[in-house]
């Protein structure tokens, strides 16, 4: 493992408004790894991924994606940089084709043969995407939203990809192939920052992981070692 | 003369159901002529109402303001259409060549002032509670047309244009080229709004933008930027319905933005708020309806707004979405 990490928080704090969401987290990603976010509800798993995202602004510390600091930077020129965050929810465009989804993943991208490429690269994981391509994305089932968000975030050829929540409200089977496609992705290259509510799933395909409590790290390792730690299990991953 | 279609019509109600059709469609046919005719009046009036209701509702869409200065814009249009008119009528005359090139630079001009308002008197508050952007929005309408009064002192001015009088003649219903050339070029706008909004990746992007701001940040779309083009599409479509306004009637005035901008307003919102097939489909529908509204039995022309209003809170009682206005669809 090289000692350059692609992502670095150090001391992160944000807010909410007076509430204060992220009491200085520190979190290191290194490069082709998946690292997991894991916790109870509420206790600031997607407050991290938006406030590296830009989405919400961090108060203090700093976050340093590929030696540079992106703290503060604008969404959209964060996501020109190569990461990409596919927030809770999923957060499709519905109304919208599934095409017309994925193209606007390209937004940032000028070139048509690129995209075209691209999108069939997302089609050959993704077929049911190919199949549908033109239906409205609001006729799709939760798993199928899942990938087509997935699917729009590849559009953008991500280093580093934020996952908040892939398996929420999905069947198991469907879990499974979310989890073996974000192998997959992993294997293809993208370092992945995965947030999940499903820790024993999640522990099994990251490398290391983070256990968050009302906004701090309260315990981090190696994932083997936090599977392996039924008390920790117990405690604040669930069952 | 007013259309008695009513009156005969109750005469015949204690006939049979197939008699009573039959009736209505001897009183149809026999008052066609007028029918056509107010048809293609309203469709000339509608046009306009829905130019300006694009605006509406593609800014309502994406930022949820009624910007009620948008009447204005078309206001601001005309005249700004009648000046450079005046200036170019020297090299062009002031045939169509003359009138298509003020009403490009109209619409320019006050796409960017349109850019303008927004950078300056809404983006501030695009955080602030709603009702602050809204009173921001009454105050640019206020300066707007308070501006506009003081530099023409109030009073009407004379769009002058070399246009003739010729028109299509089908006996009794007559269509002007110019009421047709209005309405070619009223649909050749919406013809291209409709395919850049749909084909192009910035117009997907602006779709994109009316339904999730956040999720368009993350594909790495300039949120703000998208926001100044759409005011400038807007504006520019609400000025090129100001310079038709002036050609059609022949006169401007500083207060015509106001009652435009009600009425398109509720075309956008009979529409389906948000929607732009709906703002067309709204604005051709309230001026259809307010021409025929002219022709009613019994009370002068001066009720056509109650009639259409009228007929607009039925609609709405029974979809208050709007024609066109979609309900969510969650699914997990």
């Amino acid at each position: 493992m090289s000692t350059e990490p692609i992502l670095e928080l150090k001391q992160v704090e944000t807010f909410y408004g007076r509430i204060h969401a992220l009491r200085g987290i520190s979190i290191r990603v290194q490069r082709g790894e998946i690292v997991t976010l894991l916790g109870a509800n509420g206790a600031g798993k997607s407050t991290v991924l938006r406030t590296i995202s830009g989405l919400n602004r961090a108060a203090q510390g700093s976050i340093i994606y590929r030696g540079r600091d992106i703290t503060g930077r604008k969404p959209h020129e964060i996501v020109e940089m190569g990461l990409i965050h596919v927030p809770e929810g999923r957060r499709i465009f519905k109304g919208m084709t599934i095409r017309e989804n994925l193209e606007l993943g390209s937004f940032t991208l000028k070139d048509d043969g690129e995209r075209q490429k691209r999108m069939d690269h997302v089609f050959e994981i993704f077929p049911v995407l190919h199949e549908r391509q033109h239906r409205d994305s609001a006729l799709l089932s939760g798993g199928e939203q899942q990938m087509l968000a997935m699917g729009r975030a590849l559009m953008t050829r991500p280093k580093l990809l934020l996952l908040d929540e892939p398996s929420m409200g999905l069947a198991p089977f469907l879990v499974k192939e979310i989890m073996r496609i974000i192998v997959r992705l992993n294997k293809e290259g993208v370092t992945i920052l995965l947030v999940e509510q499903n820790a024993r799933v999640a522990l099994q395909l990251a490398s290391h992981g983070y256990v968050l409590e009302t906004g701090s790290v309260v315990i981090e390792g190696d994932a083997a070692a936090l599977r392996k730690d039924e008390s920790i299990v117990k405690a604040y991953l669930g069952d | 003369m007013p259309l008695l279609f009513c009156f005969p019509v109750s005469v015949c109600c204690k006939r049979e159901p197939e008699v009573l059709g039959n009736c209505i469609w001897n009183i149809a046919m026999s008052h066609l002529d007028i029918i056509l005719q107010q048809l293609a009046n309203g469709v000339i009036l509608g046009s306009f109402y829905a130019l300006v209701a694009l605006g509406y509702t593609m800014v309502y869409g994406i930022i949820k303001l009624l910007n009620f200065a948008h009447g204005d814009l078309y206001m601001v249009g005309g005249f700004v259409g009648f000046v450079i008119l005046s200036a170019v009528s020297g090299l062009l005359g002031e045939g169509w060549a003359a009138i298509t090139c003020s009403m490009v630079l109209s619409m320019l001009a006050v796409g960017l002032l349109g850019v303008i308002i927004q950078r300056v008197a809404y983006q501030p508050m695009l955080n602030a509670p709603r009702l602050s952007i809204l009173i921001t929005a009454l105050a640019v309408s206020m300066i707007l047309s308070n501006g506009v009064m003081a530099v023409t002192d109030g009073e009407y001015l004379a769009f002058t244009t070399d246009l003739g009088y010729d028109g299509l003649d089908f006996g009794n219903v007559f269509i002007s080229y110019t009421q047709l050339m209005l309405v070619v070029s009223a649909a050749v706008l919406m013809i291209v709004l409709t395919l850049f909004v749909h084909k192009t990746l910035y117009g997907k992007a602006m779709r994109a933008i009316a339904i999730d701001q956040d999720a368009c940040r993350l594909m790495g779309i300039n949120v703000n930027r998208i926001i100044a083009l759409t005011f400038f599409i807007g504006s520019s479509l609400a000025a090129a319905a100001g310079v038709m306004a002036g050609v059609y009637y022949g006169s401007l005035h500083f207060s015509m933005g106001f009652v435009i901008g009600l009425k398109a307003f509720t075309a956008a919102v009979i529409g389906g708020i948000g929607s732009i097939p709906g703002a067309m489909l709204g604005g051709l529908t309230l001026g259809i309806l307010e021409a025929f509204g002219t022709q009613l039995p019994f009370v002068g022309s001066e009720w056509k707004d109650v009639f259409s209003f009228g007929l607009l809170i039925l609609l709405l009682i029974v979809k208050p979405t709007g024609m066109l206005g979609k309900t969510e669809i969650e699914r997990m």
